[in-house]
C-alpha cells in the first residue's frame, strides 16, 4: 500500500503531499525534508528504488520535479514506478504539456486528480481515458 | 500556462512566488494567515466563495511547510455546505489537513454517511474518497455495511463502486471485524466476474487483504482470479484504454497474482493447469525492450509471476527457469532489475530450497556488495546473509569485513550485526569466530552492540579451549595504539578471566597485563571503568604468590576509586580493596565466572525482532516462517551425520544444565554479601540478560568445591546422552520439568477413532485438537490452551512430518497470554500410502520450565478411508480382476488378540473398513472394503478378507486387495497392527513405522509415554 505521495522540486519546495497513513504535522514535515534529501542526490545510474525507514521510497524524476511514492516493501517496485508515469502522463494530458507552474497554480486540481487516481493508498483506475473524462464532468459541475 | 480559476488564490501564489527569499515568504505567509485568522472570526460577513477561497490558501500555505494549527472547524464545516463547489473543497482540504486521529473528524460522521447513502452521486464519491484515504475505527464501524451495499449494487455506476470497493478496504484496514466473512465471500467472487476493470483492480485490492486475513473464507474466489488473470494475460481480453505500452492493465495482473499467493495451494486441477499456463507464459514471453515503460510494466509483472510461481512450489522445471531468469537479472546493467534480481532471490531463499544454485552467482553478489548504490548494495548483504551456510561462511564473513572498512555509517551497524550473527552460526572453529567478533570490534567499534561483545564473552567463558586463544589475542590487540572503547572492555574482561593462562608467555606476566590494561583507562568512560576494576581484582587473584609490588599499585587505585562519585565504581572499589586483603581466601572468593546458560543469541533474537510494518502481512513471511521451522528441524536432524562441523546454533553453549546454575551462582552470592554486609542490593533473579551478567558485579562464588567442579562431569554426562539417545531430538531434552496430565498414549490412541479431544494435557497447557477429513485432505486446528494466569512464553510447534504427509501448520504465536486459546489450523494431504505417523514437536516456557514433548498427531491411515459397503455384484468382479501379489497379498497371523467375531467386526468398521454381512458364504470370515485416498493412488477401492479359525482364535488368514501395490502391504500391515498385540520391541524389524494405533488404549508403560524423547526413539 502506498504510504504516501510526495512531488518536490529539486529544492525540496513541496508541490503536493498526500498521506494514507496518520501522521502528525511535525511528522510530515520531517519525512518530506528526509525524502527529499534521499532521493536528490541519488545518481541518475541507480535503482528507482530507495529504503527509507521500515519502508521503501520509488521515485522517478521528471525535469526538476521528483515524484515519490512510499511503499511497503513486499510492495511490487516496478509496477510502482509504472504508476508514477501513468500519472505524470494524466496530468500532463490534462494540463496539455504539464510543467511545474501548472502543478503550483493548480494544486487543487492536483489533487483532484490525484484522489480520482490512487484512493486508500491503491489504485483505483488505470485508465488514461476515464480518469480525463471524469475530470471533464467534474470541471461542469464548478 | 493554466489560472486556477480564483483570482486571489493565484495572486497568492505569485506573491509567494516573488518572494526573493525564505524571509520575505514567512512574512507573507504569516499575513495572509493573519487576515484568514480574522476573516474567520466573523464568520457571517463571509461567502461560501470567500470561504473555499480561503480554506484553498490554508492547504498551499500548509503545503509550503507551515504549521496551521487554526481553520479545520472551517474546513470541516466546508463538507456540510449544500453546493458541489464547497463541499468539494471541504472534503479535499479536511483529507489534507486532519488525520483519523482529530477530534475534528468524528463530528463530521454523520454528514459524511448522510453523503454516503444520499442520491447525490457526485457527493458520494467525496465522501467515499475523503473516507477512504483518512477514515479511522468510528468510521469503520459506523459506515462500512453502507459502503458495502454500495460496492454491490446494481443501480451504482462504476465510479462509485471503484471508491466503495477502496473505501471498504480502508475500513477493513482499520477493523477487520466490520466485514462479515458470512455472504460477503460470495459477493466477493461475484465482483471478480465485473467486466469493468476500475472496479475489478479496486476490488482485486480489497481481495488482497481479505486473503490475507482468512483465505479459506475466500476460497471460492481463487479459481476466478485465475480467470482473470487469464482474461488478461492470454486472452488479452481488456479495452485499449487499459492496456499500457501494450501490456492489459500491468496492475491488475499484478494484484490478481499478490492475491493468489494468499492461498496456501490450488487443489483443483484444471485451475491448477490453466493457471501455470498463464504462468508459463509470462516467464517464457516477457522479453527486454527498447522502451523504459513497456520493460517496466512487463517486468512489474514478471517479477510478481515469479513470486507466484515460488509461492506454489512448481515443477522442477518451472523452479529452475525461474532460478535461471534470476541468474540472469542479478548480472544485468540495468539498475532496477538488477536491485529485483537479487531481491527475489533473497524472497527465493526464504520459500524453497536454491541455496545450492544460488550459492554459483556469490560472486556475482560479492559483486554487487561493492556497487555505487547504497540499494543494491543492501540487497546484496540481504542476499549473502541468508545463502550463508557452513560451506561458504569464512568467504562471506571476510567480504563483509572487508566491505566494513569502506560502508557509509548508514549501513555499519547493520553489517556487522549480520556478520556477528553468521560468524555465530556457522562458525567452522571457534577461534575464527573470536578473530570475526574481535575484527568488527576494531574495524567498527562504535556500531557493534554491546550484545556482540556479550556474546562472545559467553562463548569463550563456556568454552575451556577457547580461553588462551581469546586471551592471546585480546592481548595482541591491546598492543595497537588506539583501539576502541569496546575493545578496551572486551580484553579487560578476557584478560581478567584467563589472562592467567598466558602467564609463561613474554610480556604476558600480570604486572604487564595490568599495566597495557591501566594504560587505558584514563581514556574510557565511566561505565566502563567497573570492567577495569574486576580485572584489576582478578589479576591480583591469579598472582600466586603475591607480587607486593603489584598489590600496592592496584590497591592504591582502589583506595582512589573507593572515593569515586559514581556508586558502582564506588562499591566495586570498597568491595575488591577489603576482599583482596583476605589474603589466600581471595583465590577461593574471586574464582572463575561460571559457565552462562545457554540461551538463544541476544543477536539472533534482534534480528528476528525487526519488525516490518506493511499493510497485509507478507505472504512470503507467513510461509517462510512455517518452512523455516521444518527446515530448521531437519538441520538439527542431521548432526550427528556433519562430520563433526559443530552444530549451527549451538556452539557449546547448548550443554548447560540452564537453571540450576544460575542459581547456585545467584544464592552464593547474595549468602555472601549478606555476611560482608556492604552490598546495598543483590538481584535474586536469574539474570534476564547477558547485560546484567556481564556489568554486574563480579561472580562470587562460595568454595569451589560444589557446583563449579562439578560441572565438567555434568557436562559430559549430558553431551554423551544427547549424542546416543535422540538423533532427532535437538539438545534441550534435559530441560523437560513439566510432568503431562492423564496418559499421551492413550490420548493418541482415542484420536486416531475420534475427530476431536484433548491430545495433550500438563499443569498449564491443554492442546486439544479439532480434524476434518475429506478424501487425501485434513484439516485440523490445535487449540493451545493457556490454562494459568500469566503467559506462556517461548511457544513453538513443530510438525515433522513422515515423507507421505504434506503439512502446513499457520503460525504459532510466541506466546499464550493467560488464560487463552489460541486457534493454529494444520492442514495435511496425504500424498501416498504409509503407516507412518506425524509428530508434532512442542515446547514452551512458564517461567523456569521449560517443557519440550513429542505428541503423535492423529493422522493416520484409517483417516484417508471413506467407508464403503459393496454388493456381491460389485465384489466379486473385483476381487477377482486383483489377482495375486502385488496387489493383492495374503498372509497367516499368528498370535492375534482373541476377539469374537462381532467385536472384531465392530473393530473393523470403527475403522473405517466396512464389513459386508453375509458376503462371504462362510460365517467365520469376514469381508470389509473401503476407499483409500492419497495423492498419488486418487481414490482407491481397497477389498479385505480375514478368514478365522473357530478352534484357534489366535490365528486368522487376511488378504488385501487394491489396485496399488505401497497400499495393499501398507494397509495390510495396518490392519495385522490392529488385530495384533505385540509389544513394540518384538516387532518385525523391517517396520520403521509407529506404534500400532489400536483400539483400545494399549498397555504402554507410563514412564515410556511420559518420556517424550523414548517415546520418539520408539517411533524410529
Amino acid at each position: 500500500m502506498i504510504r504516501f505521495i510526495l512531488l518536490q522540486n529539486r529544492q525540496g519546495k513541496t508541490r503536493l503531499a498526500k498521506y494514507y497513513v496518520p501522521l502528525e504535522e511535525s511528522e510530515k514535515h520531517k519525512v518530506e525534508y528526509e525524502v527529499h534529501r534521499l532521493v536528490v542526490n541519488r545518481d541518475p545510474k541507480f535503482t528507482n528504488f530507495v529504503e527509507f525507514r521500515t519502508h521503501k521510497v520509488i521515485y522517478r524524476r521528471y525535469a526538476g520535479l521528483f515524484f515519490s511514492l512510499c511503499v511497503d516493501i513486499t510492495d511490487n517496485e516496478l509496477a510502482y514506478l509504472e504508476c508514477i508515469h501513468l500519472f505524470v502522463e494524466i496530468l500532463d494530458h490534462f494540463f496539455s504539456n504539464v510543467c511545474e507552474l501548472d502543478l503550483v497554480f493548480n494544486f487543487h486540481k492536483v489533487y483532484l486528480i490525484l484522489d480520482e487516481f490512487i484512493l486508500a493508498g491503491e489504485l483505483q483506475e488505470t485508465s488514461k481515458r476515464a480518469i480525463i473524462e471524469r475530470m471533464g464532468e467534474l470541471e461542469k459541475l464548478e | 500556462m493554466a489560472l486556477s480559476g480564483m483570482r486571489g488564490l493565484s495572486v497568492f501564489i505569485s506573491d509567494i512566488r516573488n518572494c526573493q527569499n525564505k524571509e520575505q515568504e514567512r512574512l507573507r505567509v504569516d499575513k495572509e494567515l493573519g487576515n484568514i485568522r480574522t476573516r474567520f472570526k466573523n464568520e457571517k460577513g463571509l461567502t461560501p466563495y470567500e470561504k473555499k477561497k480561503y480554506v484553498w490558501k490554508m492547504l498551499y500555505i500548509h503545503m509550503l511547510g507551515y504549521d496551521v494549527d487554526f481553520g479545520h472547524m472551517e474546513a470541516v464545516s466546508l463538507i456540510s455546505a449544500p453546493k458541489y463547489p464547497e463541499k468539494q473543497v471541504g472534503y479535499i482540504v479536511t483529507s489534507c489537513l486532519l488525520n483519523e486521529n482529530h477530534d475534528f473528524l468524528r463530528l463530521a460522521i454523520n454528514t459524511v454517511r448522510n453523503d454516503i447513502i444520499g442520491r447525490n452521486e457526485t457527493f458520494q464519491c467525496l465522501a467515499l474518497t475523503m473516507v477512504g484515504n483518512i477514515g479511522g475505527r468510528e468510521f469503520a464501524e459506523s459506515l462500512a455495511p453502507d459502503v458495502q451495499k454500495l460496492l454491490i449494487s446494481s443501480s451504482c455506476r462504476p465510479l462509485v463502486r471503484k471508491k466503495a470497493a477502496l473505501c471498504l478496504l480502508r475500513l477493513y484496514r482499520k477493523n477487520p471485524d466490520v466485514v462479515n466473512v458470512d455472504g460477503w465471500a460470495d459477493r466477493m467472487a461475484q465482483l471478480m466476474d465485473e467486466r469493468d476493470l476500475g472496479v475489478l483492480t479496486s476490488s482485486m485490492s480489497l481481495l488482497v487483504a481479505l486473503v490475507s486475513n482468512n483465505h479459506e473464507a475466500y476460497w471460492s474466489c481463487l479459481p476466478k482470479c485465475v480467470k482473470v488473470l487469464e482474461r488478461l494475460a492470454r486472452n488479452q481480453d481488456v479495452p485499449q484504454e487499459y492496456t499500457y505500452y501494450g501490456i492489459p492493465s500491468p496492475w491488475l495482473q499484478v494484484k490478481t497474482m499478490r492475491a493468489l499467493q494468499y492461498f496456501p495451494t490450488i487443489e483443483d486441477p484444471n485451475t491448477r493447469r490453466s493457471l501455470f499456463e498463464v504462468l508459463q507464459r509470462i516467464l517464457m514471453g516477457t522479453d527486454v525492450v527498447k522502451n523504459v515503460n513497456k520493460n517496466n510494466a512487463s517486468h512489474a509483472v514478471l517479477f510478481e509471476a515469479l513470486a507466484l510461481v515460488m509461492h506454489l512450489d512448481a515443477e522442477k522445471e518451472m523452479m529452475s527457469q525461474c532460478v535461471a531468469l534470476l541468474g540472469k537479472f542479478i548480472a544485468v546493467r540495468e539498475p532496477n532489475i538488477r536491485y529485483l534480481g537479487l531481491e527475489n532471490m533473497t524472497r527465493m531463499l526464504m520459500v524453497t530450497d536454491v541455496q545450492d544454485i544460488i550459492k554459483r552467482h556469490q560472486a556475482q553478489i560479492i559483486t554487487s556488495l561493492k556497487d555505487p548504490d547504497i540499494s543494491i548494495r543492501r540487497r546484496a548483504l540481504d542476499l549473502l546473509y541468508g545463502m550463508c551456510d557452513v560451506s561458504n561462511a569464512k568467504d562471506i564473513v571476510e567480504e563483509l569485513l572487508q566491505y566494513l572498512s569502506t560502508a557509509e555509517f548508514a549501513m555499519r551497524e547493520e553489517l556487522s550485526l549480520k556478520a556477528a550473527i553468521l560468524a555465530e552460526k556457522f562458525a567452522p572453529d571457534l577461534s575464527w569466530y573470536v578473530d570475526v567478533i574481535l575484527q568488527l570490534i576494531d574495524k567498527a567499534g562504535d556500531f557493534v552492540s554491546d550484545d556482540i561483545w556479550f556474546r562472545v564473552v559467553q562463548f569463550v567463558t563456556n568454552n575451556e579451549d577457547l580461553q588462551p586463544y581469546a586471551a592471546s589475542k585480546a592481548r595482541e590487540y591491546l598492543d595497537k595504539p588506539a583501539i576502541h572503547e569496546t575493545m578496551v572492555k572486551v580484553s579487560a574482561y578476557i584478560l581478567g578471566e584467563f589472562g592467567h593462562l598466558l602467564a609463561r608467555r613474554p610480556g604476558c606476566g600480570p604486572k604487564e597485563l595490568f599495566g597495557i590494561i591501566h594504560e587505558k583507562l584514563p581514556s574510557i568512560s565511566t561505565s566502563s571503568i567497573p570492567i577495569l576494576l574486576s580485572t584489576y581484582a582478578k589479576i591480583l587473584m591469579h598472582t600466586q604468590p603475591p607480587d607486593p609490588e603489584l598489590q600496592s599499585q592496584i590497591w592504591t587505585i582502589f583506595n582512589k576509586y573507593g572515593s569515586c562519585i559514581d556508586v558502582e565504581i564506588q562499591q566495586r572499589a570498597v568491595e575488591y580493596l577489603t576482599l583482596s586483603s583476605k589474603g589466600a581466601a581471595l583465590m577461593d572468593i574471586l574464582a572463575e565466572m561460571p559457565k552462562f546458560p545457554e540461551r538463544q543469541s541476544a543477536l539472533i533474537k534482534k534480528a528476528e525482532d525487526t519488525e516490518i510494518d506493511t499493510a497485509e502481512q507478507s505472504a512470503i513471511k507467513l510461509r517462510a516462517q512455517q518452512q523455516a521451522q521444518t527446515s530448521n528441524a531437519l538441520v538439527v536432524t542431521d548432526q550427528p551425520t556433519s562430520n563433526g562441523i559443530p552444530p549451527a546454533n549451538q556452539l557449546g553453549l547448548v550443554k548447560m544444565p540452564s537453571i540450576s546454575s544460575t542459581v547456585d551462582h545467584d544464592s552464593a552470592g547474595q549468602e555472601l554479601s549478606l555476611e560482608n554486609g556492604t552490598s546495598s542490593k543483590v538481584d535474586s533473579q536469574p539474570p534476564a540478560d547477558l547485560l546484567s551478567d556481564l556489568l554486574g558485579p563480579l561472580a562470587i562464588e562460595g568454595p569451589p568445591s560444589s557446583s563449579v567442579q562439578s560441572q565438567p562431569n555434568t557436562n559430559s554426562v549430558l553431551e554423551g546422552a544427547a549424542v546416543e539417545a535422540t538423533a532427532i531430538v535437538p539438545a534441550g531434552e534435559q530441560a523437560n520439568s513439566v510432568q503431562p496430565i492423564g496418559n499421551i498414549a492413550e490420548r493418541f490412541h482415542a484420536l486416531c477413532l475420534k475427530d476431536s479431544g484433548v491430545l495433550y494435557e500438563d499443569p498449564y497447557i491443554q492442546i486439544g485438537i479439532k480434524a476434518e477429513w475429506r478424501a487425501h485432505h485434513g484439516r485440523l486446528v490445535l487449540f493451545l490452551g493457556n490454562k494459568n494466569t500469566s503467559s506462556l512464553a517461548s511457544v513453538q510447534a513443530i510438525i515433522l512430518p513422515p515423507s507421505h504427509l504434506k503439512t502446513e501448520l499457520s503460525l504459532v504465536p510466541e506466546t499464550i497470554p493467560p488464560r487463552a486459546q489460541v486457534q493454529c489450523p494444520l492442514e495435511v494431504i496425504n500424498l501416498h500410502p504409509s503407516r507412518d505417523v506425524a509428530v508434532l514437536d512442542f515446547s514452551y516456557k512458564f517461567g523456569n520450565d521449560m517443557a519440550n514433548v513429542k505428541l503423535r498427531l492423529p493422522a493416520v491411515l484409517n483417516k484417508f478411508l471413506q467407508p464403503l459397503s459393496v454388493s456381491a455384484e460389485e465384489f466379486f468382479p473385483q476381487w477377482r480382476s486383483l489377482s495375486g501379489p502385488p496387489l493383492k497379498l495374503q498372509e497367516v497371523v499368528r498370535g492375534v488378540k482373541p476377539l469374537p467375531l462381532l467385536e472384531m467386526a465392530n473393530l473393523f468398521n470403527s475403522y473405517r473398513l466396512t464389513i459386508s454381512p453375509g458376503l462371504d458364504p462362510n460365517p467365520n470370515n469376514l469381508v470389509a472394503s473401503t476407499t483409500f485416498y492419497s495423492e498419488s493412488t486418487r481414490a482407491m477401492l481397497c477389498l479385505i478378507r480375514i478368514e478365522t479359525d473357530p478352534a484357534d482364535r489366535t490365528q486368522l488368514r487376511m488378504t488385501v486387495a487394491s489396485g496399488d501395490p505401497t497400499l495393499s502391504f501398507e494397509l495390510k500391515e495396518f490392519i495385522k497392527e490392529l488385530l495384533v498385540s505385540l509389544p513394540p520391541a518384538t516387532r518385525a524389524p523391517t517396520q520403521a513405522s509407529p506404534m500400532p494405533p489400536v483400539a483400545q488404549p494399549v498397555s504402554v508403560p507410563t514412564v515410556e509415554s511420559n518420556d517424550p524423547g523414548a517415546m520418539l526413539a520408539a517411533l524410529l
